[in-house]
């Protein structure tokens, strides 16, 4: 039982890293139609900045600032490299794939590419007793987050003004600037509030491992990915159903089964959910 | 430029700066063996995503098929190249059949991440080093045994080079057939229109099934090569990057066109490993060889969308303005489009 | 004229879709846009609204078009209900309508004045309203703010003979108030609605004039549009 109840905690913290990676990733897939390589790349830049700057400001301003550092590369992406191609879906998914290598190169020129180890807030190291369990508080800290950004994500969609473009814009693009919305600055919105939440993961994952690298957003990215398809892409209620199935499966199947198990069960779920519902479990048909 | 690779074993000459060593040395011989796998690598690539458009994250898988099987039966089971090269290079084309045959029937940015989610199971799997069959990180060397004296020391560097060049010769015979061949005009059909293709009475999972199972088998081969070339395999030909590899290959070169993969290919492998070897002398991320890449494809895609191929042709109305004006020639030669 | 179109082009993966689309639509009434299908018609409403890549002349109020944005030509009031209706399925009505408005005071007395019904299903997802009503949520979408020109659609397409009449109803009331450049395949409609109409022919103006002159001529009806002039639909 208490191995269940550890196993279950464990998954669930590795779905909160998912999900805050996966709800950006399908975001900005829904509306602006970009499979976003370098999504990976804002999670290792908000770490790294949070890292650069946690010894002499503290770990909680140093946080916020790599949220920020992560939404402005977000940004910025958006409005110079993935705007000029408006529409040219092809080309813009190219483009974050030489910036997702560049990236990466660019992180290791800087920092190196040795693992550096990052702080975390001492409360998160201390281990918490739940039905016989010994649960490391850490996972407690990586959930909370994760339900917060739930909550705080479907609140901005249902209640915002801007929610309401990005939720019509998911459905129909051409249809919103029809109604003479310049779905454009959307694009840069959600590029910069999934550039930020790939920050948060960033930091979260330093928390979590106990280091950074800067490959580590790309390993992470390629199991964000996978929640965003069986998800539906577009969705973030979708997103957060998967990351919790994958993060639950994954783990449990690693222990039980033999080592690397979990990972190929993951896919063979994609594989599955792609053959049976090929738009995922609440999205609409991908477009194109 | 294929003859150009033929008299090239011969020639003593040294280009500083370009090569270490003089052109028949083993190193340099080595370094452009990896360069013209790369370029058939790239090509075989280049019929799925620049011919069929089919935006594929998994080819890597392929080649790993290719490199781990004759990798594997060589150095574990004692088997004869030959032999082994015969069994692997089937079996990565049955394996291409059966996990496209399932990818396919999804398509556009859904079957790019299940081709990725397929080879990075292959990823994970090499890893793990499943009974210590593939050397887990540390990757298998090729043992020499079963291999044939001509491909076996520094000396016959040169063998692997003719070896080299005769994949990418096969390579661009296959797909320059496709090309010329009513599957060409219907693959390319394919990826400007599907409903197109569909009208006529074709059934288009069949077509890019055909072409995903003929570009995984020579991924495959091309594996069996690269693996005999560097002597070995690692997980890293297994990886994501590979394939994205692959992708700037065939788009710095020109997607779609006759020797756009080839050229981007050799010339990204090129630069891949001189860069590499650089690395130290040059200032800050410039020593990241992916740093220079990432950003030169990244201008590639913006200032020259159809490669380096398609510089070619922008040069064109300058070198007809320049070219002496004969009677006939009054309208201008077609513009090849590279796509 | 609060339209002018002149050498009209579009080529769309390789196909030349309008080749030299020629015609105007005058400041008030309802100039019909007609002829079989695929012969550009939508295309030529999408090329006018910058949705696909056009080259000709197009001036909306006497401002060049082409080359400009969607969402500036749609608030310069060019007002547009597109084809099938697209409405957002998983909007709610208010939702839908809320997201359309762009001016200070949007003018709901005039929406649901013509569709009262919309104000009971305010709540309710416009996916799973019925054809008729989700036609309704795209005009009211463009009745909320003032408009110069609106391009219609294809209005009654799909709709049942009763929903139809509705429809022309309200068009007809809106036509009082702002000029339509409008889309139909259905003749007793346009008789009802059209003062001038176009026809277009394999991507080119084929015919321009009055529309009675049109409609009571049954041979060019017949050639042009493919149907004759009693028939309501083919």
């Amino acid at each position: 039982m208490s191995t269940v109840v550890l196993l279950a905690l464990t998954g669930l913290g590795l779905a909160a890293l998912y999900f805050l990676i996966a709800s950006g990733l399908s975001l900005v897939f829904g509306l602006a139609g970009v499979l976003n390589f370098a999504h990976g790349l804002f999670l290792s830049v908000g770490a790294y900045a949070a890292w650069t700057v946690s010894e002499s400001w503290g770990l909680a301003p140093a946080v916020l600032l790599g949220i920020a550092v992560a939404a402005a590369t977000g940004a910025l992406v958006e409005l110079v490299l993935i705007r000029p191609l408006y529409t040219r879906h092809t080309e813009q998914v190219l483009v974050t794939v030489g910036l997702s290598l560049a990236g990466v190169a660019l992180l290791q020129s800087v920092w190196g590419a040795d693992a550096r180890v990052f702080p975390r807030p001492a409360w998160a190291s201390s281990v918490v007793s739940i039905a016989g369990a010994q649960v490391p508080a850490d996972r407690f800290l990586l959930i909370g987050a994760a339900v917060l950004v739930l909550l705080g994500l479907l609140a901005f969609l249902r209640f915002t003004r801007y929610g309401l473009v990005i939720r019509a814009g998911v459905e129909n693009r051409d249809m919103v600037s029809a109604l003479g919305i310049d779905v454009r600055n959307a694009f840069t919105l959600v590029f910069t509030i999934g550039g930020a939440l790939a920050g948060l993961a960033g930091i979260l994952a330093g928390m979590y491992f106990s280091s950074i690298s800067p490959g580590q957003g790309a390993s992470l990215l390629i199991f964000a990915f996978i929640v965003v398809v069986i998800g539906g892409l577009g969705s973030v209620t979708g997103a957060f159903a998967a990351a919790v199935a994958v993060g639950l499966l994954q783990q449990f199947v690693n222990y039980y089964g033999t080592a690397g198990a979990g990972d190929v069960s993951v896919v063979a779920l994609l594989a599955a959910v792609l053959l049976l519902r090929p738009a995922g479990l609440a999205g609409k048909a991908a477009p194109a | 430029m294929l003859l150009v690779a033929v008299v090239l074993p011969w020639s003593t000459l040294s280009l500083p700066g370009l090569f270490e060593g003089p052109l028949n040395s083993p190193g340099t011989l080595q370094l452009l063996a990896i360069c013209l796998v790369f370029a058939g690598l790239a090509l075989g690539y280049d019929l799925l995503f620049g011919r069929a458009g089919l935006l594929s994250f998994g080819h890597a898988l392929y080649v790993a098929a290719g490199a781990y099987g004759v990798d594997i039966l060589v150095s574990h089971y004692g088997w004869q190249l030959w032999t082994a090269a015969a069994v692997t290079v089937p079996a990565a084309a049955v394996l291409a059949a059966l996990l496209g045959s399932v990818a396919l029937r999804t398509s556009g940015i859904a079957f790019s991440m299940v081709t990725l989610a397929f080879a990075q199971v292959g990823h994970i799997v090499i890893n793990r080093d499943p009974g210590g069959l593939t050397g887990g990180e540390e990757g298998l060397p090729l043992s020499s045994a079963g291999l044939p004296a001509m491909f076996t020391g520094v000396v016959n560097t040169v063998n692997l080079y003719w070896l080299a060049l005769a994949f990418l010769t096969v390579v661009v015979l296959v797909v320059h057939a496709i090309d010329r061949a009513p599957l060409g005009r219907t693959l390319t059909g394919l990826r400007d229109d599907e409903r197109r293709i569909a009208v006529l009475g074709l059934s288009p999972y069949r077509l890019k099934l055909l072409a995903f199972v003929l570009a995984g088998t020579l991924a495959g081969l091309g594996g069996v090569i690269y693996a005999l070339v560097v002597g070995g395999a690692s997980p890293h030909i297994a990886s994501s990057e590979l394939t994205l590899s692959l992708i700037v290959m065939a788009v710095l070169g020109g997607a779609g066109t006759r020797w756009g993969a080839v050229v981007g290919g050799f010339l990204y492998a090129y630069l891949d490993q001189r860069l590499a070897r650089l690395g130290g002398s040059l200032p800050g991320p410039f020593g990241e060889p992916l740093f220079v890449l990432g950003t030169l494809f990244i201008l590639a895609v913006y200032f020259a969308p159809g490669g380096l191929a398609s510089l070619g042709s922008r040069l064109e109305p300058l070198r007809r303005a320049l070219r002496p004006r004969r009677p006939g020639d009054g309208h201008p030669a077609p513009v090849t489009d590279a796509v | 004229m609060i339209l002018k179109i002149n050498d009209l082009s579009v080529r769309l993966g390789g196909s030349h879709i309008l080749q030299g689309v020629a015609f105007d639509v005058a400041e008030t009434g309802v100039t019909a846009l007609l002829g079989r299908n695929g012969v550009g018609k939508t295309t030529t409403l999408r090329a006018v609204l910058g949705e696909v890549p056009a080259t000709g002349e197009v001036l909306f109020d006497g401002r060049p078009a082409l080359g400009r944005a969607t969402h500036r030509l749609v608030r310069d009031g060019l007002g547009y209900v597109p084809e099938d209706r697209c409405v957002f399925a998983g909007l709610t009505v208010a939702e839908n309508l809320r997201l359309a408005v762009r001016v200070p005071s949007p003018d709901f007395d005039l929406v649901f004045d013509l569709f009262p019904e919309l104000r009971q299903r305010a709540g309710q997802r416009a996916g799973t309203l019925s054809g008729g009503q989700q036609q309704m949520v795209a005009i009211a979408r463009v009745l909320l703010n003032p408009n110069r020109l609106l391009l219609v659609d294809e209005p009654t397409k799909g709709l049942a003979p009763a929903v139809v009449t509705a429809v022309a109803a309200v068009l007809e009331r809106v036509a009082t108030r702002v000029p339509i450049l409008l889309v139909e395949q259905n003749l007793a409609v346009v008789r009802r609605l059209a003062t001038d109409a176009v026809v277009l022919e394999a991507g080119r103006t084929a015919w321009r004039g009055r529309a009675a002159d049109l409609l009571s001529d049954a041979d060019a009806t017949r050639s042009l549009l493919g149907v004759g002039t009693t028939a309501g639909r083919h």
